[in-house]
């Protein structure tokens, strides 16, 4: 590590003080890159992406400013990050630091990585710019146990609300939704990125090219990617059919688009046959998830689902009453 | 756990009452949670009878009659402790794996016991429902699940908060608040046949 230290000093002498507190002079080349791209920028310690202890926050605004550079920095920033990973060493899978470090995240960049998946933009790829090679198993295990209990609570909320508007409804707590609900979420959560990633390492083997994403993180853009449906879940209590497809079609729009433009740069060194036919079954899956949520746990149960003896039976003895309405009345 | 051994062979070496010791060691965590301040007893001498009591008490007032249809109905007994126990279990996980500093059966015991609440909610919302059902029926019942589910999140971040470092206590609080909400759903939506 010291002499990358020096090698650094001889060329940028200024920002000698600055050296110590880095870890690898990868590292510091890099920011002392950005820096010169971007003066203004705030210099905060970036020693939290290789020492797990000392957690320091990392300076999320500063993103906001490569607008620009967007290319030439995504290839300095996939060699950096690529060599930082090589550096690493993984314990073995038997231990429990191994899944530690899956859940080495702070609460300030589960929400970054939240917002990314909610706001996709075309140059931004999520993996690169909010992952940073650090992918969690965090959100996407929490968003997927969310997201099934919001299906669950609200599709049995929708039955209470439509029991109000019409009695005639047998209400019935449902529990068993819950139970389908996470099977169907999880299952889908990690089934299709499972899928992806192998589709995905295949066509590696076929055409060399610069890595795919590593399993863990196809599963992270998948589970962030889920965190929009929430929302719209929740909003799906309103109501009213056609806001509750708009809210529909915009969540499925924005994940999507999110899924997209996370695995355009991936797929587009492909033949585009592939690539077209990829995307568009990723996006169909998802919308098929989001149909089958809608359609599964907020169907409006029709009438005549319900306990039709009583009706038929109440009929006749209605008729029957009305004759002898007159005659009780006749005497008094 | 703290227990004796009672050896029924030799009465005279039987120390007396371990029985009521560990009533007594319940009873007072009861109260702990019941009034929760910064105290390590309940992290310290960790038991898993509190807990399991709650967990059967509960289960055992939520289960759907037999009469109830088999799909449409409330949870079974089954069903309720999958629930409670495999969340705490995962929750506890979640802590340890996020870098928290808590003995696994410490945190089983926080969460069971922070239980209490919700437990006496779901009697208070028996007997409301034994009253006329109605809006006002309903509103009282939300109230006192709102009130009661408040208190068991209080409760349990109150002695779990401390074990996790502060740039990650929002992403450890946040499945326990998931974990009683579910559980306080499930004691709000509850319907005798």
């Amino acid at each position: 590590m010291s002499s990358g230290c020096l090698q650094t000093e001889e060329f940028f002498p200024p920002l000698k003080r600055a050296c110590p507190p880095y870890t690898s002079s990868t590292e510091f080349e890099e920011a002392t890159n950005l820096l010169a791209e971007t003066p203004d920028a705030a210099t905060t310690s970036r020693s939290d992406q290789l020492t797990p202890q000392g957690h320091v926050a990392v300076a999320v605004g500063s993103g906001g400013s490569y607008g620009a550079e967007d290319e030439v920095e995504e290839e300095s920033d996939k060699a950096a990050l690529l060599q930082e990973k090589q550096q690493q060493q993984q314990p073995g899978f038997w231990t429990f630091s191994y899944y530690q470090s899956f859940f080495d995240v702070d609460t300030s960049q589960v929400l970054d990585r939240i917002k990314g998946s909610l706001l996709p933009r075309p140059g931004h790829n999520f993996v690169r710019h909010h992952l940073r090679n650090r992918p969690d198993l965090y959100g996407p295990f929490w968003i997927c146990a969310t997201l099934a209990f919001v299906l669950a609570v609200t599709g049995n909320l929708t039955l209470v609300l439509a029991q109000r508007r019409d009695p005639s409804i047998h209400y019935s707590p449902q529990f068993h939704k819950v139970t389908v609900a996470g099977i169907s979420i999880y299952c889908y959560a990690w089934l299709v990125p499972l899928a992806l990633w192998g589709f995905l390492r295949w066509r590696k083997g076929v055409q060399e090219r610069m890595g795919p994403y590593t399993f863990l993180e196809t599963v992270c853009i998948y589970g962030y990617s889920l965190f929009v449906f929430i929302p719209m879940v929740v909003l799906w209590l309103i109501p009213v059919p056609w806001l509750q497809w708009l809210f529909g079609a915009l969540a499925l729009g924005l994940s999507a688009a999110g899924l997209v433009f996370t695995l355009w740069p991936v797929v587009r060194e492909d033949t585009r046959l592939v690539a077209t036919v990829l995307l568009s079954v990723v996006v169909l899956l998802h919308a098929l998830l989001a149909m089958g949520c809608k359609l599964y746990f907020f169907q409006s149960l029709p009438p005549e689902n319900v306990a039709p003896p009583p009706q038929i039976t109440s009929l006749p003895s209605n008729i029957a009453l009305s004759p002898t309405l007159p005659q009780s009345l006749a005497p008094s | 756990m703290a227990e004796a051994e009672e050896s029924p062979g030799d009465p005279g070496t039987a120390s007396p009452r371990p029985l009521m010791r560990d009533l007594k060691a319940v009873g007072k965590k009861f109260m702990h949670v019941l009034y929760p301040r910064k105290s390590n007893t309940l992290l310290r001498d960790w038991d898993l009878w509190g807990p399991l009591i709650l967990c059967v008490t509960l289960a055992l007032m939520l289960q759907r009659d037999s009469a109830d249809s088999e799909k449409d109905g409330g949870p079974q007994f089954a069903e309720v402790f999958v629930i409670v126990w495999f969340g705490a279990v995962t929750i506890t996980l979640n802590s340890k794996l996020l870098g928290g500093n808590i003995s696994f059966f410490q945190s089983l015991c926080v969460l069971g016991y922070c239980i209490l609440p919700l437990t006496v909610a779901m009697l208070i919302c028996r007997l409301v429902l034994l009253a006329d059902p109605g809006p006002v029926n309903f509103m009282v019942r939300l109230f006192v699940v709102i009130v009661m589910f408040a208190w068991s999140i209080v409760a349990s971040t109150a002695f779990l908060a401390d074990s996790q470092p502060p740039n990650r206590r929002a992403l450890a609080v946040y499945p326990v608040f998931l974990f009683y909400f579910v559980i306080s759903w499930m004691i709000l939506t509850f319907t005798p046949q």
